[in-house]
């Protein structure tokens, strides 16, 4: 009897703690690509891309113009399939996840996907409520304020300029909490001390356990987490 | 659900609100088409009343194809519908609330303006008239839902006006004989209770099953 019982004991210590393992190695390990292909036309752009991110880290994406940053980009996100691999999402592949996944991620593309007939304000409302999320007017009047456009929330995006428009995408950011941010040339468009902004929230983001998966040509540095951004080249 | 629906609905009918020369192009090109026959083919108020149904209702298509392309090209452009598409809800209902958006700018002034145009056509003697209204409240849901699925399939495709109209306008074909089928049994005193019954019942079928396909083909769009 006591023999059995402590059978399964071991048993049980056993299983909990391979459930810790797994556990475990999903927290050290969320975003998950496996021999991953694209192939544009007759050309493969790449193939065999893989790496692992955990919370905390950012991945910077290099290449040269036409390397596959973006195409990369928008198959983490699942808007266009890989011509081969796998990209798992804690353990489970993002096809299968569907809603789930895209409920924990944050894509912007190169455009803005701002409404230029629409005022900053009302564009970061509209696509808070689209995305369903939470986010009340004075949130969205102060995350424009800390990206620089506090007298232009009234002005309809037509009249911005290119960066400030920029600016207005990336105020979402502010009050983005998903885990899995993709951003794709976010520094474009900026002036110097809007990237630091930038930087500052992508590191916020990062301190919090965070994933962030960026392209960029600019050296920028993010001073929070400077030992969790990995690199990874392309072409 | 109905949040997520209503919320594309208000961003679409605001947008539509601040470009306003699109939804008057439409009701214009829809005013002056009707206009155009009792001037071309005589003052004669039978052979007006005969024409009436099919020269109203084919005018209501062509109106309702011209803002058709509009419907996804402005989301595509500026990115708004990658983001619609990464969206954490199944986009076939984004697909619905846009439909609706775009009847209510494009389908319901048309058929509210309906019965003024229809006395140019001598239909002011019987219940024709509002036969005519009811037939175009019914009928162009499903205008907006059939050519949504076209909308879609010609994303990004270039010269894709004149393809949508190719695709789309056979698809309208069922619509259109029921439409003006009604208008044409109220004149001749037949009752118009069973068009208008199919007509609701394609209505229904369109906007219910239409944002499904055309939620796949933004995805194929969009890739």
């Amino acid at each position: 009897m006591l023999q059995r019982c402590e059978n399964r004991y071991a048993a049980f210590t056993l299983n909990s703690r391979l459930y810790a393992m797994c556990n475990f190695s999903w927290i050290l390990c969320m975003l998950e690509v496996t021999g991953l292909e694209c192939v544009r036309g007759e050309r493969r752009l790449f193939a065999g891309v893989g790496f692992r991110l955990g919370g905390g880290e950012l991945l910077s994406l290099q290449g040269r113009n036409g390397s596959g940053k973006t195409s990369l980009l928008r198959m983490l996100c699942g808007l266009s399939p890989a011509a081969a691999g796998e990209i798992r999402w804690r353990g489970e592949t993002i096809g299968k996840l569907g809603e789930d996944y895209r409920r924990e991620l944050c894509y912007l593309g190169h455009h803005n996907a701002i409404k230029e007939e629409l005022t900053p304000l009302e564009n970061l409302l509209a696509s808070a409520r689209l995305a369903d999320e939470a986010l009340d007017e004075g949130c969205a009047l102060d995350a424009l304020e800390r990206l620089g456009l506090a007298g232009r929330a009234d002005l309809a995006c037509r009249y911005l300029s290119q960066g400030q428009r920029r600016r207005v995408a990336l105020s979402r950011l502010c009050h983005e909490r998903r885990a899995l941010w993709v951003l794709d040339e976010p520094y474009v468009a900026l002036d110097p001390a809007a990237i630091e902004l930038v930087a500052g929230l992508i590191g916020a983001h990062l301190q919090r356990g965070g994933l962030a998966v960026l392209t960029t040509h600019q050296p920028v540095e993010i001073s929070a987490a400077a030992a969790c951004v990995r690199e990874l080249r392309l072409g | 659900m109905l949040k997520l629906i209503l919320a594309v609905v208000v961003r679409d009918l605001r947008l539509a609100l601040r470009r306003r020369a699109d939804i008057v192009s439409a009701l214009f090109f829809f005013i002056i088409v009707v206009s155009l026959f009792p001037l071309g083919v005589g003052p004669e108020p039978a052979l007006l009343r005969q024409l009436a149904p099919g020269v109203l209702w084919v005018a209501a298509l062509l109106a309702t194809m011209l803002s058709l392309p509009r419907l996804f090209a402005d989301d595509y452009r500026d990115g708004t519908l990658e983001q619609l598409a990464l969206a954490p809800q199944p986009l076939g209902l984004i697909v619905l609330g846009k439909v609706l958006a775009h009847w209510l700018v494009s389908g319901l002034p048309l058929a509210l303006l309906a019965p003024v145009l229809g006395l140019q056509f001598d239909l002011a003697n019987d219940d024709a008239l509002w036969v005519l209204t009811g037939s175009l409240l019914l009928g162009t849901p499903a205008l907006s839902g059939i050519g949504a699925i076209g909308a879609a399939l010609t994303l990004g495709v270039r010269g894709g006006g004149v393809l949508l109209s190719l695709l789309v306008l056979p698809l309208y074909i069922p619509v259109l004989i029921f439409g003006a089928g009604a208008v044409d049994a109220a004149l001749t005193g037949l009752g118009a209770q069973a068009h208008l019954s199919l007509l609701a019942a394609l209505t229904l079928c369109g906007v219910f099953f239409a944002p499904w396909p055309t939620a796949a083909a933004l995805r194929i769009a969009l890739e």
